[in-house]
């Protein structure tokens, strides 16, 4: 019989002496990874500067500067007697977080009712399933104009307008994933529910909901992402200034005088769209506590 | 119709036929008074299963009626009269043990005082108590079954339906699990209806013994089983026991034989 009694003190600090040991290892990788990337680009660099091939593309420092100078350009000015470029570029990615914390909780809780609704009507389901997976073949370029501009017309701050733009693109991962798993609950666990004559209300909330957890936490993980990527495009459409997206279009004009300008705007664009990511799988680690086999 | 008050499943008549023209059982009769533990046995097929899922509504009949403490299935089921174990535990692996337990009690909004004491109680009854707050997948199978019972008999359920709770289990922890369910079914004093495949399981267990025939699902014999209680691991090598085990395996073959015959023809007209 597995007996899982409460570990003996001896072995809680083996566990420690393991938990740390994973931890080391965990940072030793990404050190690694980052130092062979890191040398990649340079080797790359220094290979088609010395031979002058010019197959993909010619390389020199416009196209790909050194990666030091990248990381050394958030400590330039970035304008003439301003302050160092780190300062505008977190305050450009706070606003741009705002956006996308916005966008990725309201296009959570839009996907998430869309798929409760769809799993209790087959004929919703068949009706508007496809056009929610058509939605999404219309390129958010396309749609950010409208959505700025009708709103802007209505009086709705620009930067409402790009949290909805960043909500377009998290709600559809959301509402499939949802929708998959709460209709994929054990047939038996549903039956035992109706044996307790349970509502549909205690169903939804005491089966389906909690089965379909793992489900929901690979979909808010894409859409963690997601939402940074429809924040930082939506701000171009609606001119805003404040943001990354403002940033990048900004940079992108200088990019023949400064180009690592640009290239540390999306260093830290890839660290907002991390962190976001980071953060659903923290949340997920506290929340989720399944059979190992369970955890998606 | 009115039952007596000691009669805790009543069923006149059943029929189920599936849509793919299967008739699972045909003409089904069988009366179970309170406290009593009958198990239904019969080869695969023979509609057993479907029989247990009928008595605790979950599928329809096609004709004639099941009551249970009067009430038709789907009232008893609406009045928490079922509780069910399947072979699977079927427990939620986002719960704890005690959660797990307390689930159907929730349901019946139960206040959390009385719901941890009824958990404490339970779990002492299938004895688990100490496992409270380990996750299901962190037991063995056998303690996975035993949270099972404890849940499906946590609300006093009037009728007990067990579908071959212990089939996926090795024989020791069958036979050990065999005990401690007589054990619970004593002191808890509820009425068993038990699906299984294993003929000293349900003579061990059983006051009556239900033998099915397949195709279509008839009851072919019912066997009552006059070991005395209670029951204990020295009942397994009495003589009596080897007889009626013998008797049940005896209505199982002539079961089969009545199948042999042309039997299924006369459906056709």
């Amino acid at each position: 019989m597995a007996q899982v009694a409460a570990a003996s003190p001896s072995e809680e600090r083996r566990h420690r002496g393991v938990a740390w040991r994973v931890a080391a290892t965990r940072v030793a990788t990404i050190v690694l990874v980052l130092a062979a990337l890191w040398g990649l680009w340079e080797a790359y660099k220094w290979l088609w500067e010395t031979t002058g091939w010019t197959w993909p593309f010619v390389v020199d420092d416009t196209t790909m500067p050194h990666l030091h100078d990248i990381v050394g350009a958030f400590g330039d000015p970035a304008t003439a007697g301003g302050p160092a470029l780190i300062h505008p570029l977190l305050d450009a990615a706070w606003f741009t977080a705002k956006e996308a914390l916005a966008g990725f909780l309201l296009g959570a809780a839009i996907g998430f009712a869309l798929a409760v609704v769809l799993a209790h009507s087959r004929l919703l389901e068949r009706g508007l399933l496809p056009y929610i997976v058509a939605s999404q073949t219309v390129p958010i370029l396309a749609i950010a104009p409208m959505v700025v501009v009708g709103l802007g017309s209505k009086g709705v701050e620009g930067w409402k307008s790009v949290a909805i733009l960043a909500a377009y693109l998290t709600f559809f991962p959301v509402a499939i994933n949802t929708l998959r798993g709460l209709k994929s609950v054990d047939p038996r666990a549903l039956e035992l529910m109706h044996s307790y004559a349970a509502s549909r209300w205690h169903v939804l909330w005491r089966l389906r909901v909690p089965a379909s957890l793992p489900y929901i936490f690979v979909a808010l993980r894409i859409s963690a992402t997601a939402s940074v990527i429809g924040a930082i495009i939506g701000e171009t459409p609606a001119s805003i200034q404040e943001g990354l997206g403002g940033a990048i279009v900004n940079f992108n004009q200088y990019y023949s005088l400064q180009p690592t300008f640009l290239w540390a705007t999306n260093v830290i664009c890839a660290a907002l769209g991390i962190s976001f990511f980071a953060l659903v799988a923290i949340t997920e680690r506290l929340v989720l506590r399944r059979a190992p086999e369970n955890i998606a | 119709m009115t039952a007596a008050p000691s009669r805790v499943v009543e069923i006149r008549g059943l029929t189920k036929s599936f849509r793919t023209g299967v008739t699972a059982l045909q003409e089904i009769d069988l009366e179970i008074e309170a406290r009593e533990f009958v198990s239904l046995i019969g080869p695969s097929g023979c509609g057993k299963s479907t029989l247990l899922r009928i008595i605790g509504d979950l599928i329809p009949a096609t004709s004639g009626t099941v009551l249970v403490n009067g009430k038709t299935a789907h009232q008893a089921r609406l009045d928490h009269d079922y509780g069910i174990v399947f072979q699977d535990s079927v427990l939620y692996d986002w719960r704890t043990v005690a959660r797990n337990v307390s689930l159907p009690l929730e349901m019946l909004r139960w206040n959390r005082a009385k719901r941890q004491a009824r958990v404490k109680e339970m779990l002492e009854l299938v004895e688990l108590t100490g496992f409270e707050s380990n996750r299901p997948w962190q037991l063995s199978g056998g303690m996975q079954q035993r949270v099972s019972i404890a849940r499906a008999l946590s609300f006093d359920p009037a009728l007990l339906l067990m579908d071959e709770p212990f089939g996926a289990l090795d024989e020791m922890t069958r036979e050990r699990l065999n005990m401690e369910l007589l054990q619970i079914w004593a002191k808890a004093g509820s009425t068993v209806v038990f699906v299984t495949h294993s003929i000293p399981e349900a003579v061990f267990l059983s006051t009556r013994v239900v033998v099915m025939s397949a195709r279509p699902g008839r009851i072919a014999e019912v066997i009552e089983v006059d070991l005395p209680q209670p029951r204990t691991a020295t009942t397994r090598e009495e003589p009596r026991f080897f007889e009626l085990v013998t008797s049940v395996r005896e209505a199982l073959a002539a079961g089969r034989g009545d199948a042999a015959r042309p039997a299924a023809a006369e459906e056709l007209y």
